[in-house]
């Protein structure tokens, strides 16, 4: 048992932060800090970055344009990208579909998206969740009928985050009436600039625009556009949100906002001085941050495992990154409301998109507080995790 | 980076395991527990056969030089079978002194007879108003002659009533709370003005309220400085804090299994109550506080090296908070979920819970040990 990097890994982090210190434009870094959205260009920008330096696609397989890294490598870039802070890359066309396509489709798919999608000329969204399917999402209705050389697709997908700017959608879809709810699922990717798809904002909690109802109306999608095998859909649905099993506990991205955090509760002022000298917050915060050290541990020994033993049989407790991740997200932003007090009220009207930079500087932090309420629902929600480690980890 | 134990480390952690598997089930426990002194001596030399009390002493003292993962493996496997023989004062916390501050002339007449098995410590230490503080000592050392005259009461110290040698940190010089002038003693459990009185504890274990009238020991009792030796009381007490967050792995470890096991068999309603969302849930809730709690242990065991000794009390103070409402919520939850059965002495899984809840207040409670994170400005 040694907990300590080697040199070759602290060179590593080092080569890694001085790109992101070269290389993140200010304004996006900015943005971030305060919790504010980035434009569509703000993103993509940062990525071709990114990508023309190799590390677009770090996980995937080298001759797919992947960087051949240790998991601890891996594990290191995620984490100074999160702790810079710098947009992590697009995860539905990174970490979902790329993987998908280069494991389970054909020559041509892969010539066709991956380069594609390692530098974002498409822009990927996941048409998974229905209005009718969220947790019990193999229950999914969206029907894609073979007529000819092509699938008809017809039905109505929901919380499609990020529609609004997405080139490609990858689609769960019934092809099957007869067969057993999961067996009768396939995997399309097709185009949103198709005939028949209709994209409609959800305005969130938060007042932002980041999730949609999608709707299929007669879309006609090429035959080809089948990943694998059909009605093997679910298989493939599967494998992809496993895939990614230790991003998910978003350490970095905690670290950051408790940065934050004691940044602003040492300008804050209660009683005369400021916050970060109230032994009761100072204890609260403490609290959070043990937990936190708790997690990043945890995921360190998931990381070490895969690293040794490959990705084949998961630590068991690669179940708690998602949970006590989301937690402890929840409550870094619940600190930050606490820190600015009564300033947390004003709503700017002019939302994030620039427009109306003189705001205070607090002005996202309530948004972001309401934002934050999703990740304990998204990816599974968290009391779908507690019935996973029931049955897969503790055999119940 | 690596989590894994090395070949010679499986072997221990096998070899320990397979020693309690065979003489440490529950009805094994009870006998043992009305033995002399609350615990088995055939046990303990039995311990000693298999080098498990010499580990962590130098190979020059006798021992075989283990490190802080080897603690960790024996105090796991310690807890996991509930173990009441008094590995922690005798070998973790007296060792840890003659270890860090012994004079070869100590280490040569304490650390033999710990290593064979003959001879027990224990650590006097805690003081009526003392509470967690290390550096309140009201016990007093005062020089006469080349020797030293002890004054004072210590409370709860376990293992003191069967103690051969007692450790005892004592004042002399300075106010109560002064954090020089506290100097370490080692003393004959039967010195003359060494009045014990032992009980029985409310997790099993033994321990003794200790006064001290007048005790007369030599200068060759010191250890290390004598006024000056509160670093090394920390040192030590914080490798005593690493063990017990170990110890409390094994135990969370244990409940957790003991538990699912349970709520596998008991039916109600015509059906296992394990079948039920609500009780899944709290499994996994378990599960997830008992994952944690592994991940802090590993984190303190691995800190005991670090060079920085704030840094080093920061983590383990860390890791002790972690520990502590971990082990609070799976022993009461193991309780909850075993129903009217967990509330009886004939069940294993009440004294599992009751030695978890002893081990968050020793050596400093999590309200404790939070403030000292904070206090420190954090981790991160």
């Amino acid at each position: 048992m040694d907990l300590a990097f080697t040199k070759e890994e602290q060179a590593f982090r080092e080569e890694v932060r001085q790109f992101f210190r070269d290389n993140v434009p200010p304004e996006t870094r900015r943005k971030m800090v305060e919790g504010r959205h980035l434009s569509k260009d703000e993103m993509v920008t940062w990525w071709r970055i990114l990508n023309k330096k190799g590390w677009g696609v770090s996980h995937w397989p080298k001759e797919y344009g992947g960087t051949g890294w240790t998991a601890v490598q891996h594990y290191i870039f995620n984490e100074e990208l999160q702790a810079h802070p710098a947009p992590q890359p697009l995860a539905f066309g990174v970490s979902m579909v790329g993987p998908v396509i280069y494991t389970f489709g054909n020559e041509e798919q892969k010539k066709k998206y991956l380069p594609r999608i390692a530098n974002v000329d498409d822009w990927w969204c996941q048409g998974f969740s229905e209005p009718g399917s969220g947790s019990d999402l193999a229950s999914l209705k969206t029907k894609a009928e073979r007529r000819g050389d092509k699938w008809i697709i017809n039905g109505q997908k929901t919380w499609t985050t990020l529609a609004q700017h997405a080139d490609m959608i990858f689609c769960l879809c019934r092809t099957d009436n007869n067969a057993k709810k999961q067996m009768g699922i396939s995997f399309i990717v097709f185009s949103m600039k198709s005939k028949g798809v209709t994209v409609r904002p959800i305005q969130t909690i938060d007042g932002g625009h980041e999730v949609n109802e999608v709707f299929f109306d007669d879309v006609e999608v090429p035959i080809e556009n089948l990943i694998g095998e059909e009605n093997k859909g679910w298989d493939y649905a599967k494998f992809l949100l496993g895939n990614e099993r230790t991003g998910i506990a978003r350490v970095g991205v905690s670290k950051e906002r408790i940065r934050r955090i004691k940044d602003l509760a040492s300008k804050v002022e209660a009683g005369g001085k400021p916050i970060i000298q109230d032994p009761a917050f100072r204890e609260k915060l403490a609290a959070c941050e043990i937990e936190l050290k708790a997690l990043e541990l945890t995921q360190l020994r998931v990381v070490a495992d895969e690293g040794k033993h490959g990705k084949g049989k998961p630590n068991p407790a690669s179940s708690v990154l998602k949970i006590k991740g989301s937690e402890i997200q929840q409550t870094t932003t619940e600190l930050l409301m606490e820190v600015i007090g009564p300033f947390a009220a004003p709503y700017d009207v002019h939302g994030d998109d620039g427009s109306n930079e003189a705001m205070d500087w607090t002005a996202q932090i309530a948004p972001s507080y309401f934002n934050n309420r999703k990740v304990s629902i998204y990816g599974g929600s968290n009391e779908i995790q507690r019935n996973i480690i029931a049955k897969a980890v503790l055999g119940l | 980076m690596d989590f894994d134990l090395n070949e010679e480390q499986r072997l221990l952690k096998e070899s320990i395991d397979g020693l309690l598997t065979d003489s440490y089930d529950f009805e094994q426990r009870k006998k043992y527990m009305k033995e002399k002194g609350g615990w088995s001596k055939a046990v303990w030399l039995k311990l000693a056969e298999q080098g498990l009390l010499g580990l962590p002493f130098a190979e020059a003292d006798g021992g075989f030089g283990g490190g802080g993962v080897e603690t960790m493996i024996v105090m796991e496997a310690l807890g996991k079978a509930l173990v009441l023989e008094p590995y922690l004062a005798t070998v973790v916390i007296g060792g840890g002194f003659l270890r860090h501050a012994g004079s070869d002339a100590q280490k040569a007449a304490h650390v033999p007879g710990i290593i064979d098995g003959s001879k027990t410590l224990a650590f006097a230490q805690l003081e009526k108003n003392s509470r967690y503080d290390l550096f309140d000592v009201s016990t007093t050392a005062k020089k006469k002659g080349d020797g030293w005259v002890i004054d004072g009461e210590k409370f709860v110290v376990l293992n003191g009533e069967s103690a051969d040698t007692l450790v005892v940190t004592a004042r002399t010089k300075g106010d109560r709370r002064d954090r020089s002038g506290i100097g370490v003693f080692l003393v004959p459990g039967n010195a003359k003005g060494v009045g014990r009185k032992g009980y029985p504890t409310q997790d099993g274990l033994h321990a003794a309220d200790i006064t001290f009238t007048g005790v007369e020991v030599g200068a060759d009792a010191v250890l290390g400085n004598p006024e000056d030796s509160l670093a090394l009381i920390e040192r030590v007490v914080d490798e005593a804090r690493i063990a017990l967050c170990a110890e409390a792995v094994g135990l969370m470890d244990e409940s957790l299994k003991t538990t699912v096991e349970y709520i596998k068999t008991r039916k109600q309603f015509g059906v296992a109550i394990g079948s039920f969302q609500s009780l899944q849930h709290r499994a996994s809730d378990m599960f997830v506080a008992a994952e944690q709690a592994r991940s802090m242990s590993m984190f303190a065991t691995m800190a005991g090296d670090f060079e920085d000794a704030k840094e080093r009390t920061n983590a383990i103070a860390a890791a002790k908070v972690q520990i502590g409402k971990s082990a609070k919520f799976v022993g009461q939850q193991s309780i909850q979920l075993h129903g009217g059965i967990g509330m009886t002495m004939e069940a294993r899984i009440g004294h599992y819970f009751k030695r978890l809840t002893m081990i968050e207040n020793s050596f400093g409670d999590t309200d404790y040990h939070q403030r000292r994170v904070a206090d420190a400005g954090g981790l991160i």
